[in-house]
C-alpha cells in the first residue's frame, strides 16, 4: 500500500466521519430497538465502568451538537486508524 | 470472558503467521473506515436503524483473522474512548462481531468464491456473507441475552435475528459496493485474488 493510498483511504473515512454523521438516523438501532420492546434496556442504563473521554459521539464543551458529533467522529477516525495501524505494526514484528 | 478471548487469542497467532508488510497500512485504513462507517446509522422499517457491522468487508480484504482484529481495534475504540457498548460487554461484543461475524463470514464467503468463482464468485460471496454475518451475530447476541437471563431464548431471537435480517440487507449493499470499488480501483488489495 502506497502512502497515497493510504492518505486517500483515511480521507474517505474522515470525509464520512466529519460530514454524514451529524444526519444520520437517530432511531434505535437492532439491539437496542430489541431491548426497549423487550423492556430491557434499562438494564443498560447503569453508571459506565470507565469513564470517556468523549461519551455518546459528543465532543465535549463545543456547543453545537452538530459540529460536537462531527468532531467526535474526525477524532474516532484518527484515533482508530492510529489504534489498528499500531497493532497491526506490533503484531508484524514479533 | 477466557473463551472470548481465546478466539481473539487465536486470531493474533494466525495474524502473525499471515500478515505481509503491506497489510499493516491496510489494517488502519480499514480500522478507520469501518469505525466511520460504523457511525452511519441508516433508517430501516419499524422506528430502527441500523449500520454497517463490517466483518466481512475487513475479511475480505485482509483475510479472517487481520479482519477480526480491525473489527476488536474499533469495538475497544468505541467502547473505552465513545462510551458505545460497555465495558462489560466488550467481551461478548467482539466474541459476536469479530468472531462469529468476521471469522464466521469469511467462511462462508471463502465457500462461496470457491463454488461461484471468478469477480462473480466475490461479489456473491460478499453479499450473502455480508447478510449472514449479522443475522448470525445478532442471533448469538440473542443467546447470549437469554444465558444471562435478560431476554428469553425465543422472544430475544427471534426479534434479533428478524430486525437483522433486514439490517443485513444494508450490511450487503455497503460491503458489495465498496468491494466492486476496490475491485475495480486496486484488486490487489482484495485478499488471496491475485494468487489464483
Amino acid at each position: 500500500m502506497k502512502k497515497r493510498d493510504i492518505v486517500m483511504g483515511l480521507l474517505v473515512a474522515l470525509f464520512l466521519a466529519f460530514f454524514f454523521s451529524p444526519f444520520v438516523s437517530t432511531r434505535p438501532d437492532g439491539l437496542e430497538k430489541v431491548a426497549k420492546d423487550q423492556g430491557f434496556l434499562d438494564r443498560a442504563e447503569v453508571a459506565p465502568v470507565v469513564t470517556s473521554l468523549v461519551p455518546n459521539y459528543i465532543c465535549p464543551g463545543i456547543k453545537d451538537e452538530r459540529m460536537a458529533t462531527s468532531l467526535a467522529g474526525a477524532l474516532g477516525v484518527l484515533l482508530v486508524f492510529g489504534v489498528g495501524y499500531a497493532t497491526a505494526a506490533l503484531l508484524k514484528k514479533k | 470472558m477466557a473463551f472470548f478471548h481465546g478466539g481473539l487469542g487465536l486470531c493474533v497467532k494466525k495474524t502473525k503467521e499471515f500478515l505481509k508488510d503491506r497489510m499493516v497500512p491496510l489494517m488502519g485504513v480499514m480500522s478507520a473506515f469501518i469505525f466511520a462507517a460504523q457511525m452511519l446509522n441508516f433508517p430501516v422499517i419499524g422506528g430502527t436503524s441500523g449500520h454497517l457491522l463490517g466483518g466481512v468487508l475487513a475479511a475480505a480484504l485482509l483475510g479472517p483473522w487481520a479482519g477480526a482484529i480491525v473489527i476488536a481495534c474499533v469495538l475497544m475504540v468505541q467502547c473505552l474512548i465513545f462510551q458505545d457498548g460497555g465495558l462489560t460487554a466488550l467481551g461478548a461484543n467482539i466474541f459476536n462481531m469479530a468472531i462469529v461475524g468476521t471469522i464466521g463470514g469469511y467462511f462462508i464467503y471463502r465457500l462461496i468464491v470457491r463454488i461461484v468463482g471468478g469477480i462473480r464468485g466475490i461479489i456473491t460471496g460478499v453479499a450473502v456473507a455480508a447478510w449472514l454475518s449479522v443475522v448470525m451475530a445478532s442471533s448469538v447476541c440473542a443467546i447470549e441475552l437469554s444465558l444471562s437471563g435478560t431476554s428469553p431464548f425465543k422472544i430475544a431471537l427471534s426479534a434479533m435475528a428478524g430486525i437483522h435480517a433486514l439490517i443485513g440487507l444494508g450490511e450487503a449493499v455497503i460491503s458489495c459496493f465498496v468491494v466492486i470499488f476496490v475491485l475495480k480501483t486496486r484488486p490487489d488489495l482484495v485478499y488471496n485474488y491475485n494468487k489464483k
